[in-house]
């Protein structure tokens, strides 16, 4: 447990952080980006709740099994969508030219748009579950097992 | 003179390898050790980017504005794959040394090494 | 005393080999790019994104990306399953 205001900032600074790593997260085909940066940027809004509040009050919160859950989601999500276009090769950009993400940008200077690139927004998303829940859970299991207790060893 | 001026960010990788390799050899404490193998990670990643870099680019991103000369995108992909991989790594030699500690309550490397029960 | 001697020797000689390949390598700046040209010409015709370097690490080279996703989710695995007690829940001390 530590002081008063380090509490209070801290819920204070999560919402920021949570939300400039899921601008990241979902921006990461257009600017510069994309699922690892922005999870590891969601991740460290964990860590700082696990330093500022202590981690069995956090460990109530982000339970294992849930966090077990989401990063299974990730990464099956990945395989999936490097098998869907298995017609002609492995990790086939099947989504180019179609409505869903599929706007070509022209060459050089454009106007960004959200809607362009095929499998890469989708594929963003799942790397960032898995790094979120990946991160979390260790940060979470490695601040759990030094938890000091009455009598030392 | 002027080829250790124009090399420098490849002089200070192979001065953060030397400086990593001698702690990994003479140091005994398990924490300094493992200090030891981030440092030898970071100046890898470091030796990526710097293999990529021409000189006045910009960053890979197309943006609105006017297209310019850019530095070498691959090289950055492999640094990030590098990055992920020092966090796993890490995270993992983290977590051998706390049961250790649990198990005989030394962190030398010296005094450790015997496996009871 | 033999040990000090062996160290330090294996750490002049490598000092000396990897101070001789930095000066050894290309001039900085000026880095030979024969696919990285033919990857910054393509890439937004062929995968559709103005970022290069998300293109490269999820189109052009996705096989090393699920490499990486894979070592992740094993290193996460590997960390929750070495902190469990007995009882199959996650130890506290």
């Amino acid at each position: 447990m530590t002081s008063k205001i380090v509490r209070t900032t801290a819920q204070f600074v999560t919402p920021a952080v949570l939300l400039y790593g899921l601008y990241l997260i979902i921006h990461g085909h257009v600017s510069s980006g994309g699922g690892f940066q922005g999870g590891a940027v969601f991740a460290s809004s964990a860590a700082l709740l696990v330093v500022a509040f202590g981690s069995e009050r956090v460990s109530s919160l982000l339970q294992e099994h849930r966090l077990v859950a989401i990063s299974c989601s990730g990464a099956l999500m990945f395989i999936g969508l490097a098998f869907a276009g298995m017609g002609t090769t492995f990790f086939f950009n099947l989504f180019a030219g179609s409505p869903l993400f599929g706007n070509v940008p022209a060459y050089g200077p454009n106007p960004e748009d959200i809607w362009t690139g095929g499998t890469v927004p989708l594929m963003n998303i799942a790397v960032a579950l898995n790094v979120v829940a990946g991160l979390s859970a260790i940060v979470l299991a490695m601040a759990l097992a030094t938890v000091k207790r009455g009598d030392d060893k | 003179m002027s080829l250790i001026l124009q090399n420098m960010p490849f002089l200070a990788v192979a001065a953060l390898i030397c400086v990593s390799l001698y702690i990994m050899m003479t140091q005994r404490n398990l924490i300094k050790i493992v200090m030891g193998v981030t440092i030898f990670q970071s100046a890898v990643n470091l030796f990526l980017v710097a293999l990529g870099y021409r000189s006045d680019g910009v960053a890979p991103v197309f943006t609105s504005g006017p297209v310019e000369l850019m530095v070498l995108p691959v090289p950055q992909a492999l640094t990030l794959t590098s990055i992920v991989i020092g966090v796993s790594t890490t995270a993992l030699m983290l977590s051998l040394i706390i049961l250790i500690y649990r198990h005989t309550g030394e962190t030398d490397a010296e005094k450790s090494r015997r496996v009871k029960g | 005393m033999i040990r000090r001697v062996g160290i330090s020797l294996t750490l002049i000689i490598i000092a000396v080999m990897f101070f001789a390949s930095a000066l050894l390598m290309h001039p900085f700046g000026a880095p030979p790019s024969i696919m990285d040209d033919y990857i910054i010409e393509n890439s937004q015709q062929e995968t559709g994104t103005n970022n290069v370097v998300s293109a490269v690490v999820f189109d052009y080279r996705g096989y090393d990306t699920l490499g990486e996703a894979t070592v992740l989710f094993l290193a996460a695995t590997a960390v929750i399953m070495l902190f469990r007690s007995r009882k199959g829940e996650v130890a506290e001390k």
